[in-house]
């Protein structure tokens, strides 16, 4: 197993050097002088240039310039943001609970209902539940969100006024945050309606979000159920008299979740992506809507280093899912 | 003597293959209501200025924020009612077609021949060269696709154009990971030794002897690719990074209409609408396609 994992650590290094080559290049890429770009400064004096090149490192050929910035990041050194001054990998710190908060609810929701009913679909085959779930995995699969997002917001948001239109939670609550996670932060507050605030603002996004992943996971759960329950061993735990609940739920679920488990965590990636659209259109302050507001106000190492970020905890996560993927099924891991 | 067996002409045998798909295309309801769907939205791009009733920039200050007709205070002038300048909505969402279609094309256009490219040169050359590419599309499938796709407008300018290249450069690893790996699974062919040993160039094996037998797979993807573009290109759009107003296409439509979701709903309902039939009418042809073309992807 360490061998395995080791084996999979190697093959990350390629790509881990590659994306800090294209964040490095990014910046160099832009239209415009890159010194200024990263000083956020315009029309500046000679020797004020010369001295902002040096101190960010441009005065030296491109490949130093390279080691010099793998040699930043190594450190922890991340950049400051033009518009606030401060770290980038503060502000990061600080917004990524808010994206992470969003994204578990989305990928719970999303297992908890795409599993079942893909399930259920593929068990009643051909019946109603399953033509009706699947022509509605297939809608969600084609679903642009940000227009999904907006409906709700309409129709929970302005019709119903059941829920808060963006941020968190509301502003009569305030805080200290000490895990990050405002639905955890709420109940330690101990403040009366702080977490059912905090609730009613989640709610909304994380349906938003969990649309495409709970329709691939309901697709990828009814043709892995159905690929499985024509295997011979499904038949034999049948032939034997077992329960139709215990062929199902042990025999042929367990063998069917190993796809699926790669599935879900392959949605991570969808997610991040959807976070950006979701995160702007319920104004949720977490690393999506840094990325737009960051790349709109022209404030280049937020975008620079974020983007490194977000692949490389992309690329953490699919290297989990790989392992989990080697742990449930041996055959991979003994290949 | 007599030669029994009877000589097939190329034509013949293509008109067998077409005939063929076509009964599996045609078992797949989904895939027909899809293919139907996405024919009619080919002609409304194609028959815009004779559809649409209005000129889709034309601004009538008179009729600002017109509710559809079935609604109260609606006009029959304005069948889906007018945006916050007084354009109508409908001539809007027609003219919309055009952007999503030769947004889609162009997309799928540019990373199927880049994608084909690259896999080719991967699968066939094998060893180095296929290492490098590879770990290249590697770090290129580490992005969120949106995410890389509106960096790279950041870089290139926000405009259609740019988020056509963006897009495509975002897609096209897919393309040429697939394109590899049909290719390295055909390398090894006898038909394509045989054509080796007849003296046939490496350009010739690939592109004449390997490719035209490594086309279903790239067709279902690229029918997938189409959706996702005019999604994503739509989301850009939506961020202000894709097509730039006044521009009718249906993500900018929907970014424009923000600001009046609780006042006016036929405004962000509408173009939302319009991409989601679209997208998904695109989704149910490439099952249908997938089912037709890729017997070992049937689904079961």
């Amino acid at each position: 197993m360490l061998r395995f994992i080791l084996t999979k650590l190697l093959y990350l290094v390629p790509t881990m050097l590659g994306i800090t080559l294209v964040a490095f290049g990014f910046i160099r890429l832009l239209p415009g002088d890159p010194v200024l770009l990263m000083a956020g400064e315009r029309g500046v004096a000679p020797e004020r240039y010369a001295q902002i090149a040096a101190q960010l490192g441009f005065d030296k050929p491109v490949w130093q310039q390279y080691l010099l910035y793998l040699n930043n990041l190594l450190h922890g050194d991340l950049g400051n943001s033009l518009v606030t001054k401060k770290p980038v990998l503060s502000e990061f710190l600080t917004l990524f609970p808010a994206t992470v908060e969003l994204g578990l609810c989305a990928i719970i929701i999303a297992t908890a209902v795409g599993v079942p009913v893909g399930v259920i679909a593929a068990i009643k085959r051909g019946s109603w539940f399953d033509q009706i779930s699947m022509t509605g995995a297939l809608i969600g699969f084609s679903m642009p969100i940000f227009w999904w997002g907006l409906l709700l917001i309409i129709f929970f948001s302005g019709i119903l006024q059941w829920t808060p239109v963006s941020g968190r939670i509301s502003l009569m609550y305030f805080f200290p945050p000490v895990t990050g996670f405002m639905l955890i932060d709420s109940l330690i507050s101990g403040q009366a309606g702080a977490f059912k605030s905090a609730l009613s603002h989640l709610i909304l996004p994380s349906v938003v979000l969990a649309t495409i992943p709970l329709a691939v996971i309901a697709r990828q759960t009814r043709s892995a159920m159905l690929e499985v329950m024509g295997e011979d061993y499904v038949r034999t735990a049948r032939a034997k008299g077992l329960s139709p609940l215990r062929v199902i739920g042990v025999h042929a679920l367990r063998n069917a979740m190993i796809p699926v488990i790669t599935t879900i965590g392959l949605q991570i990636g969808v997610l991040l992506a959807g976070a950006i659209l979701t995160e702007t259109i319920f104004s949720w302050p977490g690393i999506g809507k840094w990325m737009i507001d960051s790349i709109s106000r022209r404030d280049y190492p937020v975008v620079q280093s974020g983007l490194l970020l977000i692949a490389a905890i992309v690329m953490i996560v699919n290297l989990i899912v790989d392992l989990t993927y080697g742990l449930i099924n041996p055959r991979i891991r003994h290949k | 003597m007599t030669d029994t067996t009877v000589k097939i002409s190329d034509a013949a045998i293509r008109r067998r293959q077409i005939k063929e798909f076509w009964f599996y295309f045609s078992q797949n309801r989904g895939a027909v209501i899809g293919l139907v769907v996405f024919v009619l939205l080919v002609l409304t791009a194609l028959f815009a200025p004779l559809l649409a009733p209005h000129d889709p920039t034309q601004q009538y200050r008179d009729a600002l924020l017109a509710p559809p007709f079935w609604a109260e205070g609606g006009r029959a002038g304005f069948l889906l009612g007018t945006d916050a300048v007084g354009r109508d909505m409908l001539s809007r969402l027609i003219y919309g077609a055009q952007y999503s279609l030769f947004i889609g094309i162009v997309v799928v256009a540019i990373a199927l021949i880049g994608g084909i490219f690259i896999g080719l040169i991967a699968g066939f050359y094998g060893g180095w060269v296929d290492n490098v590419i590879m770990r290249v599309m590697d770090v290129v499938l580490a992005f969120p696709s949106l995410l890389l796709a509106l960096v790279l407008v950041a870089v290139l300018g926000p405009g259609l154009t740019n988020a056509m290249i963006a897009i495509a450069i975002v897609y096209q690893p897919h393309f040429a990971r697939l394109t590899r790996a049909a290719v390295m699974g055909e390398k090894a062919r006898e038909y394509v030794t045989a054509a080796k040993v007849a003296g046939a160039s490496n350009l010739r094996l690939m592109f004449k002897t390997i490719l035209p037998n490594c086309l279903a797979p790239l067709i279902v993807q690229a029918t997938l690719s189409f959706s996702s573009a005019v999604l994503d290109s739509a989301a850009l759009g939506f961020l202000g990074m894709g097509a730039q107003p006044p521009a009718s296409e249906w993500g900018t439509m929907l970014a424009e209409a923000r600001e009046f979701i609780l006042r006016a709903w036929w405004v962000v309902t509408f173009p939302g609408l319009a991409i989601l039939i679209s997208v998904l009418a695109i989704n149910l042809m490439g099952d249908g396609l997938r089912d037709a073309l890729d017997p070992k992807l049937k689904r079961s």
